[in-house]
């Protein structure tokens, strides 16, 4: 802002260019990066911040992963370096402890290395860059801010990385399935959580896996939230509360707060890319496109939050129409360049919808309007073209569960300048 | 006793004034020891704060703060080069926006100008825009003052005593001063590492310097208030809303609320001022938070869409008076630097020069060092190069900060090597950016392994 940069330009390395450049190693990354290959892209360049690729399955030591791409029930730690092997069986070139810093408008990339700064362009980006889990501050707890506060991804690292343990008698706060794998890794490494506490009358990841706390006698409380985190330089217990107002201290040495995923959208965010104040991610269109043209995005980035399956086959597709888009005569290239595109937008009790653009009547693309709610559900899921319905279906859905609409089944009137998607109670119905 | 067991001033405290006094002292050639009673400067009050650089513009008239504050400003502007401290040059606006605080803003331009920030001036609302155009709809006009400016609150007070010990000063850690004598000539001040002697005690105790000097002076003046304040951080996609500092017409109860941008990139809401007894209890509070976020929505609505990096309360040591309260006891060889209750950041160095002339008002004087050493701090401020853009790195440890392995290595050595998460933290920014460690708390317990109180992790995992 005021003071020039004081660093010479000497240790800036010379400018590279790439075919497509892949932000993010994960599963939708390397999916993406080995579909490119197979359908003869020629260089395909994976940009992975870590010290090596594979994403979150990497500190995942829990099966099931890779049933769909593989074939076989894997433990998320193999299929991470299964995703990594195949990649350089193909080819992709995989550099590791590079971070990009900022992206430029037409491809063009800021790069972190520890060989020194780089400026990439590429004729396409795919952003793959995945989620995180919400932390304490965005929650905007109370109480002091000591050690001992954590989210399943750092139990999971510390624990499948490192071989540490983060504390020992931790209360988990929440019931998405991360939840219960947070709890998994937490008795696995010898913790013994002292709680589990859900705001809502029931989990919120699939019955019955609220079995399986009281199968290892961790009690599980309904209706509870925190209310206070107690300590000074390490956590001496919190405070709850529940539905009625009542408060009450529990011992433990941790608090792990686990899902309410958000998408690592911070490079899309400063950057001159459409941002999706809803999903949190890039406004993207059914081909995966940006609002840049050359840059697309797939994966957990678009939408918190799926599979490493579902995010490993978003890669594969979105892929393909990168190839299509770069390959530039086929109709579903012409389609991606310039079909006109309509806006699909929605408002609660429905948390996001993705993708945000659609072309009306094409089959091409990705399939269906994936879709969350914010707080449970039941009604008529309804699709507006501009005024008029043009969808119903009888739903009941809870918060983090998939829900989706068969863009197939649309059929959207030839003029029509933007869908809409509500929630219709079930009274009015 | 060997003449090398006696210092000329023994400096309890190692928050931002104490960090700047043991500077001062050292540069004016007095062998001085700083007393921390924590493991780590910047422990209390100096921990948290708004990371602004004043120009007293609305400091008290003929105020001993706000002469402070004028050194202090002059001094840091003077010397921030050879320290590679950062210097953000925001300005700041204070906004009206009513016609009751439009009325009042004619008052704030005389008392700046009678304060000599002469370069202060009334700015219409159009203007304002014109400089702002995120805030929002009822802005009736502001006072523009340009030398306000931000900082790094933690690495300048860690460049003042690095230079003080690159220099000679001696600093020891978790010593906490509870007793000590004096024989008319000399203090000693027990501790488990050996007695501390000193010709003269300076308190610079913070939110416990009353109770040093009525456990240790055996007399007290004031009484510490502590006066909490609640921050929210913003995500950095938010920093860009605004260039200047935006200051509220400040009532005569409190100054009010400040949303800034940090030197880290980052937009910064707070603080409140809440009176409590406890003086460690730096707790945030949920509703607390809505409101301050609330506040800066209705003052900069876009900040509706931005994502919460961190929240944070700082405690100030407040005193029933408004003034600080600097104290010479000359007969006791002591001087109290307390009440330094929010302008301590921005004042420090401007502080350190009043302590050190009651010093030799005391009759107290030494020869000026010949060489003096300027060691340089790492720069962590968002607007000037940092580390990763040097080869030979390592590892990006901490991507949200881009905190390099380079950076933490450095950070764990040295005279005042990080001993502790919250040290690492204000060293490196690891940690503190938006994902507030998800993807690099497992690093840092692995290289940090051993080597901190507490430690990121408890233990091995049982096999």
């Amino acid at each position: 802002m005021t003071e020039p940069a004081q660093h010479s330009m000497a240790s800036q390395l010379p400018d590279q260019t790439a075919d497509v450049v892949i932000i993010g190693g994960g599963p939708a990354g390397l999916a993406a990066a080995v579909t490119l290959r197979r359908q003869g892209v020629p260089s395909v360049v994976v940009l992975e911040r870590d010290v090596s690729a594979g994403g979150i399955p990497r500190q995942c030591a829990h099966p099931p992963f890779g049933v769909r791409e593989f074939g076989r029930i894997l433990s998320g730690r193999a299929y991470a370096r299964k995703l990594v092997s195949q990649a350089e069986r193909f080819d992709v070139d995989i550099r590791v402890r590079h971070s990009v810093v900022a992206l430029h408008p037409g491809g063009e990339l800021s790069v972190a290395t520890p060989e020194g700064p780089l400026t990439l362009r590429a004729q396409r980006v795919l952003i793959a860059t995945g989620v995180r889990e919400m932390p304490r501050s965005a929650r905007l707890v109370s109480g002091t801010r000591p050690g001992g506060i954590l989210t399943t991804g750092v139990l999971q690292s510390m624990v499948n990385l490192q071989h540490l343990k983060p504390c020992n008698r931790p209360l988990i706060i929440g019931t998405e399935l991360v939840s219960f794998s947070a709890l998994h890794t937490a008795r696995g490494a010898g913790m013994k959580p002292v709680a589990m506490i859900e705001a809502g009358s029931r989990i919120t990841a699939r019955r019955p896996l609220d079995l399986y706390p009281r199968v290892l006698g961790v009690p599980l409380r309904y209706a509870t939230e925190i209310a206070h985190i107690h300590g000074h330089d390490w956590v001496e217990g919190v405070s709850l509360r529940n539905a009625q107002g009542d408060h009450w201290d529990v011992d433990c040495d941790g608090v792990l707060f686990t899902g309410r995923f958000v998408p690592e959208s911070s490079l899309v965010r400063l950057s001159h890319l459409e941002l999706d104040p809803l999903s949190g991610g890039p406004v993207i269109d059914q081909f995966g496109r940006c609002s840049d043209p050359a840059y697309f995005a797939a994966g957990n980035l678009l939408r918190p939050v799926e599979t490493a399956g579902w995010s490993y086959s978003e890669g594969e597709a979105v892929a393909t129409w990168i190839s299509e888009d770069l390959a530039g005569n086929t109709e579903t290239a012409k389609t991606i360049r310039d079909a006109r595109r309509i806006r699909v937008s929605c408002s609660a009790p429905l948390k996001l919808v993705v993708p945000q653009m659609i072309v009306p009547d094409c089959s091409d693309g990705l399939q269906h309007l994936q879709l969350r709610m914010l707080t449970p559900a039941d009604g008529h899921l309804t699709v507006k073209a501009d005024e008029q319905i043009i969808w119903r279906k009888r739903l009941s859905a809870l918060p983090e569960r998939r829900v989706l609409i068969p863009l197939s089944a649309l059929n959207v009137p030839q003029n029509c300048t933007a869908l809409d998607i509500t929630m219709q109670p079930k009274t009015t119905a | 006793m060997k003449q090398s067991d006696l210092y000329d001033v023994a400096i309890i405290g190692g928050g931002v004034v104490g960090c700047a006094v043991a500077r001062r002292f050292v540069l004016q050639g007095a062998r001085t020891v700083l007393l921390e009673k924590g493991s780590d400067i910047l422990s209390g009050a100096s921990k948290g704060n708004s990371a602004i650089l004043h120009t007293g513009f609305d400091a008290p008239k003929n105020s001993l703060e706000l002469q402070c504050i004028k050194d202090g400003h002059a001094e840091y502007c003077d010397i921030r080069t050879k320290l590679n401290l950062p210097l953000l040059e925001t300005g700041a606006l204070v906004v009206a926006w009513s016609q009751d605080q439009l009325a009042r803003l004619a008052g704030i331009v005389d008392q700046a100008h009678l304060n000599g920030v002469e370069d202060a001036v009334l700015i219409s609302a159009e203007d304002v825009y014109r400089r702002e155009p995120a805030l929002g709809d009822g802005v009736q006009g502001a006072v523009w003052v340009p030398d306000e400016h931000v900082i790094d609150p933690w690495s300048a007070p860690y460049a003042y005593l690095l230079q003080a010990g690159q220099n000679g000063a001696q600093t020891r850690f978790g010593v906490d001063v509870q007793n000590g004598t004096f024989d008319g000539q000399h203090w000693t001040i027990p501790d488990q590492g050996g007695a501390i002697r000193a010709k003269v005690v300076i308190n610079c105790a913070g939110l416990y310097g009353d109770l040093l000097d009525r456990d240790v002076l055996g007399q007290m003046d004031f009484t510490i208030k502590p006066r909490k304040g609640q921050f929210v951080v913003y995500d950095k996609a938010a920093a860009d809303l605004l260039s200047a500092i935006i200051l509220p017409v400040p009532t005569e109860i409190t100054k009010g609320i400040v949303i800034t941008r940090t030197a880290f990139g980052n937009l910064l809401v707070g603080p409140t001022a809440e009176e409590q007894d406890d003086r460690a209890d730096a707790s945030v509070d949920q509703a607390t938070l809505k409101m301050l976020m609330n506040k800066a929505e209705e003052l900069v609505p876009a900040l509706r869409n931005m994502d919460v990096t961190a929240t944070y309360a700082g405690i100030r040591p407040a005193t029933e008076r408004k003034e600080y309260r600097i104290q010479t006891h000359a007969d006791k060889n002591w001087i109290t630097v307390g009440g330094i209750r929010s302008t301590g950041l921005a004042a420090s160095l401007g502080i350190a020069r009043h302590v050190y002339g009651l010093y030799e008002s005391m009759g107290r004087n030494h020869p000026a060092p010949v060489d003096v050493a300027w060691p340089k701090v790492q720069n962590l401020a968002a607007h000037r190069p940092r580390d990763w853009a040097k080869p030979g790195y390592g590892e990006i440890v901490c991507h949200c900060e881009l905190v390099t392995q380079r950076e933490i290595e450095a950070a764990l050595d040295g005279p005042l090597a990080a001993r502790s998460p919250g040290a690492l933290k204000r060293r490196t920014r690891a940690t503190m950016g938006r994902c507030q460690g998800f993807n690099c708390t497992h690093r840092l317990a692995r290289i940090t392994r051993g080597r901190m109180t507490p430690e990121f992790s408890v233990g091995d995992v049982d096999d």
